[in-house]
């Protein structure tokens, strides 16, 4: 019943609501992103990490660092709290946390498989893969050729196996088609994982479905403004758009018929949620459209934290360290290419 | 002139007040317990897992259980003052409108009690709960919330005096 879950939901899961309450307060702040803004060096970034809460994981590596170790270890630091509260989470919070990392089991699936498409080896594709979305056979997908081969050999023993059923087909594996399957799975993905919410009903139902629905018209704009120009047709673009969100089923009408980013731009601002996002654009710019997205979502995330007993915080927490570790790729990025005018360009503050 | 709808009536009336003054005893104890014990695991388990990153928290928000064991306590000091207020009465006299008033008083004093502590355990357990999970992000909030608390935790003490008032009633018929 919604509205009395105070009365039962701190049986189960009050603890690991206290806890993620805990890890929330450890992201950086404004303050923090300004001091690593002014730093020369790497290593500088990593004396200002280690200040913070990434201090344990950066001080045992050797200078000179890479910009990839500084996002690893950060990873390691999201891998680890993850870990930590999914053993000790009962059903159905178990299953919760469990959905929110197969969005990175899908983009590793396809980023070895892209990988062996382009002949790399398999022990260099498994190190880039993001550590939340491993899975016990990931390696042998480098052998499929086909999508039925990878759905038969290792993708049927995992959860992802009911998002297969829209894209088998037995074409082989090019890039366009990869790209087309990984939209799809995300969409069959999205849509799963927002039954499984609106099954949990009360505050979570409502939270999530707000985030989940900002995801899903996200990706079909994103969609939309890169599909414009190749050679996708109408009918497949409007196929990988979800079935829920703000924008279903008008909006989706109206993307998938845009040839170009104005269109899209008439097209969005019909709905005033992303009317503010596209004004901040000016006619023609697409570059600052991935950061206005970004603020949008955090401002999102940062609200679900203004209620408690629902399951929404440990989803907001995730994105928001995520975002965070973005942050720091960029930051790092920037101060290795010694570019440090653009450092503002993309870095999102969360508070 | 006896219809088959006043059947009911019968039958409640013939209800021995002692059955009625032992479940209001009953229902005083065991319901503030459910109250108290309700609240305290909603308070305590945000407590526990707020004070591993934020350990300061711990021994102020042990108001908050405190204030939810006051409500048992309540319901303790009640059953104990109802249970002095049963005395015997002879058998002849056992349904006369007098025993049946002191039996019914001390049913309603039970059940006042009871559930006015059920709910003020709830409540003070779930802003215990929100109140130590403010405290660890922001220690001046904690002040704050406490007064929320107490105001909460006066609706058990409504329930107490009420509940005292009505079973100042249950007075029995003595020997005619």
């Amino acid at each position: 019943m919604y509205g009395f879950e105070a009365m039962t939901f701190n049986i189960h899961g009050g603890y690991l609501e206290a806890i993620v309450r805990g890890y929330r307060s450890g992201l950086l702040t404004a303050a923090d992103y300004n001091n690593l803004c002014q730093c020369e060096t790497l290593d500088d970034i990593k004396m200002h990490l280690s200040a913070t809460e990434y201090g344990p994981y950066l001080q045992n590596e050797p200078s000179p660092l890479h910009t990839t170790t500084i996002v690893e270890k950060c990873t390691l630091k999201l891998v680890d709290e993850y870990k930590h509260m999914l053993t000790q989470a009962t059903e159905p919070l178990s299953t919760f946390l469990e959905y929110i990392t197969y969005g990175h089991m899908i983009d590793n699936v396809v980023l070895i498989v892209t990988g062996t498409l382009h002949e790399r080896d398999v022990q260099e594709l498994l190190e880039k893969c993001h550590p939340l979305g491993m899975f016990d056979s990931i390696a042998t997908l480098a052998v499929a050729q086909n999508m039925r081969e990878l759905y038969r050999l290792v993708l049927v023993d995992t959860p992802l196996a009911p998002y297969f059923s829209e894209c088998i087909t037995s074409e082989d594996l090019d890039d366009m088609n990869i790209e087309i399957m990984r939209n799809t799975l995300y969409k069959a993905y999205l849509e799963d994982f927002y039954r499984f919410c609106q099954k949990l009903g009360g505050a979570t139902a409502e939270i999530m479905s707000d985030l989940l629905a900002f995801e899903a018209d996200r990706r079909a704009v994103n969609i939309t403004i890169n599909s414009i120009g190749t050679e996708l047709t109408r009918d497949d673009r409007r196929k990988l758009y979800s079935n829920f969100g703000l924008l279903y089923p008008y909006g989706h009408e109206e993307l998938a018929v845009c040839e170009d980013i104005d269109q899209v731009r008439a097209a969005m601002e019909k709905y005033p949620p992303y009317q503010t996002i596209f004004s901040k654009l000016s006619y023609g710019e697409s570059q600052i459209l991935d950061k206005a997205f970004y603020e949008e979502e955090v401002k999102r995330l940062c609200l679900a934290f203004e209620q408690q007993f629902h399951y929404g915080v440990f989803f907001a927490y995730m994105r928001l360290r995520e975002q965070e570790i973005r942050n720091l790729m960029w930051i790092s990025e920037c101060v290795a290419q010694n570019q440090k005018s653009r450092v503002h360009d993309s870095v999102v503050f969360i508070f | 002139m006896v219809t088959s709808s006043s059947s009911w009536s019968q039958a409640l009336v013939q209800i021995s007040p002692y059955t009625f003054s032992a479940v209001g005893i009953a229902i005083s104890i065991g319901v503030s317990v459910l109250g108290t014990a309700w609240g305290i695991y909603i308070t305590g388990s945000s407590l526990i897992g707020a004070a591993i990153k934020a350990p300061r928290i711990t021994s102020k928000n042990l108001i908050s259980v405190i204030f939810c064991e006051a409500v048992a306590i309540y319901g303790v000091i009640v059953a104990i003052i109802l249970q002095t207020k049963l005395e015997s009465v002879p058998s002849s006299r056992m349904h006369d409108p007098e025993s049946m008033r002191a039996g019914y008083a001390i049913f309603a004093s039970g059940i006042i009690v009871g559930f006015a502590n059920l709910v003020c355990g709830l409540c003070v357990g779930i802003i215990g709960s929100s109140c130590a999970l403010s405290d660890a992000q922001n220690s001046s909030l904690f002040v704050k919330i406490l007064v929320i608390e107490i105001f909460g935790s006066a609706l058990g003490l409504f329930g107490v005096i009420v509940g005292i008032i009505m079973s100042a009633q249950a007075t029995w018929p003595t020997k005619a």
